[in-house]
């Protein structure tokens, strides 16, 4: 088994075994993994294709259109694209700052899109595995225990992301197409009637976000083994900050710290600064680059970002019950930085508490419901808006002509940012559970595992039915299939 | 928890898809053309939704409706549409980022302990999926006849479910 396990020293012989997340278009990922004849992993790549194509859709349009057009870039997280769109595009109409309502309002619609985000990640995607099992006997009888005493999960987990979508109802002004939020600042206050609905529900959906880092608490607690090991891969960390240091979701300043000791590398760089921070290298297996940080250089500055990296990137959590969460989660990593891949699921509960305390502290705000909307100033040519959306730090780039057409746009999205350490998380998985045993279907679901801690966003705002999102190929080594296992969406006839 | 909802209307069509992609449109398209229908000629009891995608919150749509029809392009029904009953089913998923009609009736019947109401998938066949395209003129004469079958259910009794 080679080291690194990216690429292997001959490909001659080894056979193929795909793991094949299929969709028609653009969005989809695959995970091939090259076995020599005794079964022993000598390659594993993780290939996840890159949206640029959506940059180029941008290009020419005009500038006001985009905060609208960017929603559809992603399904799962539009708000994020939106407020980030706008975020660059103030600075464009010179609005930046923009007013403290409208800073409020956007604030309260990013934390709502986290929120909800981060309850449909935990309780509908990441639970069955982590409650009901992938690994021992021992294991799943300690997780029947948690499984016990939370048996309304599925419940929580549907409210919880329902609240999070009327939180942005209240203030983007629709479920979905969102308009609330435009170049400049926002263009309506959130109604007195929408205020109350969402106020009398705060308490108990700040009680579930308490039992959501709970929950996550005890699994690590009740199987330190497995949750300090899996898909354990040391990686700097870099996300947003605020000036102080405190945890900051939706405006703030670049920070990284090293993957060894933790220790901060590059502080308070501001977000018009991040190509100065950052840069991308192109593998020609590989559609999407991998970023890494221009002073490490491409071998050890590629990074973590989302909510394993934020959590520990931040001095402290500026909300009280998350921040005494944060102080246990710390402890736990005795010291050294937190790597392993199912501690995603921690932080980001971690987070999803914060994100309701944040809810809770601006519906109380009287500034959401009154006061100056919108703010101008001197034109420029080019805006940078940058955010911490649920999966990771999110950049958008325009530049804009006179004639109010975009002239380039970038984008740099946290699947990108996480390509490396997603692409690690696999191998290291690989070359735990899968080196030198024969495959199954059991095995390879712990690839899958790795995959859905960090959640990528596939592009993948297009889910016609009869798309296949799952397709395993073993091929010997003539090429021929020996063995195939499809698991299809498609609703059974 | 929306103050803008009161009475839930016993039959609910939702359609989904991204209006940038297509013949991804279908869904979304057929909500809007069945809503300019309804509103020349109004038919009581009838709510339409859209959006993106589907997703768990949606579970609670279902809630209180006689019966539901979902609408999404296909890739792989046959011209120049299908339609078939739903049952609940758990889907095999490795992103957050779908949900089946099927995955969403079982989160219906996670959340509500009871089964969901009857639910009818219509799926329409689309073939030109790319970012920024228009819908194709296959898919626009697919969905077309597939409106009017939408017509002839909605105003067929309970049960029916095509002809």
């Amino acid at each position: 088994m080679g080291p690194d396990l990216e690429t292997a020293a001959h490909t001659q012989g080894l056979r193929r075994v795909a793991i094949d997340p299929l969709s028609r278009v653009e969005g989809h990922g695959k995970v091939t993994i090259l076995l020599d004849a005794d079964d022993h992993v000598q390659q594993v790549r993780l290939h996840i294709v890159e949206f640029r194509g959506f940059e180029k859709f941008i290009e020419g349009r005009p500038y006001w259109e985009v905060p609208v057009m960017v929603q559809r870039l992603c399904g799962i997280c539009p708000v994020s694209h939106h407020l980030a769109a706008c975020k660059a595009l103030d600075l464009v109409v010179g609005a930046a700052p923009v007013t403290p309502a409208a800073d409020k309002i956007r604030r309260l619609m990013h934390y709502g899109q986290v929120m909800q985000s981060h309850a449909l990640h935990f309780f509908h995607l990441a639970s069955p595995d982590l409650l009901f099992g992938f690994d021992s006997d021992v294991n799943r009888r300690n997780i029947v225990g948690v499984a016990a005493r939370y048996p309304d999960i599925a419940k929580k987990g549907v409210l919880l992301r329902k609240f999070g979508q009327e939180v942005i109802r209240a203030t983007a002004g629709k479920r979905v197409h969102g308009t609330g939020s435009v170049p400049g600042g926002m263009n309506k206050h959130v109604s007195l009637a929408d205020r109350a609905v969402l106020f009398a529900e705060v308490g108990q959906m700040l009680a579930w976000a308490q039992d959501a880092v709970d929950i996550a608490k005890q699994l690590h607690a009740q199987n330190p083994a497995l949750y300090d090991s899996f898909g354990n891969v040391p990686a700097n960390m870099l996300s947003l900050v605020r000036a102080d240091g405190a945890l900051e979701l939706y405006d703030g300043v670049l920070r990284a710290r090293d993957a060894a000791a933790g220790r901060i590398i590059v502080d308070g760089v501001s977000a018009q600064d991040y190509l100065g921070l950052i840069e991308e290298e192109v593998k020609p297996w590989s559609y999407m680059k991998f970023p890494y940080l221009r002073s490490l250089g491409p071998q050890t500055g590629w990074y973590r970002v989302g909510p394993l990296a934020r959590v520990q990137n931040c001095d402290f959590i500026p909300s009280p019950l998350a921040e005494a969460q944060r102080r246990e989660f710390i402890d736990w990593g005795r010291g050294q930085s937190i790597h392993a891949a199912l501690a995603c699921h921690w932080a980001r509960m971690i987070e999803l508490l914060h994100a309701m305390e944040v809810i809770a502290a601006l519906l109380a705000d009287p500034d959401i419901v009154a006061g100056e909307l919108l703010a101008s100033g001197s034109r420029r040519q080019v805006g940078i808006g940058v955010i911490e959306a649920p999966r990771g730090t999110l950049i958008h780039h325009y530049a804009v002509g006179d004639d109010d057409l975009v002239k380039s746009c970038n984008l740099i999205v946290a699947t990108t940012h996480n390509n490396q350490v997603v692409n690690e998380a696999v191998r290291s998985v690989a070359r735990r559970y899968l080196d030198g045993r024969a495959i199954t279907e059991g095995l390879l679901n712990h690839i899958e595992v790795a995959i859905r801690a960090y959640d990528p966003c596939l592009s993948c705002a297009t889910h016609a039915l009869g798309q296949m999102p799952l397709d395993v190929a073993l091929v010997d080594a003539q090429g021929g299939v020996i063995d195939r296992v499809e698991r299809n969406t498609k609703d059974p006839p | 928890m929306s103050p803008h909802r009161t009475a839930v209307a016993p039959v609910l069509v939702f359609g989904w898809g991204n209006p940038s992609r297509g013949d991804d449109a279908l869904g979304s398209m057929f909500v809007e053309q069945l809503l300019a229908l309804l509103e020349a000629a109004p038919q009581g009891g009838v709510e339409v939704l859209t959006d993106y995608q589907l997703q768990v919150e949606h579970a609670l749509d279902l809630a209180g409706r006689q019966r539901v029809l979902f609408v999404d392009a296909s890739v792989d029904a046959a011209p120049p549409f299908e339609a078939r009953v739903l049952q609940p089913a758990a889907d095999a998923v490795v992103m957050t980022h779908a949900l089946s009609p099927a995955a969403l009736l079982h989160v219906f019947r996670q959340f509500h302990d009871r089964e969901p109401p009857p639910c009818t998938l219509l799926a329409i066949r689309g073939s030109v999926f790319d970012l920024g395209a228009a819908p194709s003129d296959a898919a626009l004469a697919n969905l077309a006849l597939a409106l009017a079958w939408g017509q002839r259910w909605l105003a067929a009794p309970p049960g029916v479910v095509t002809e």
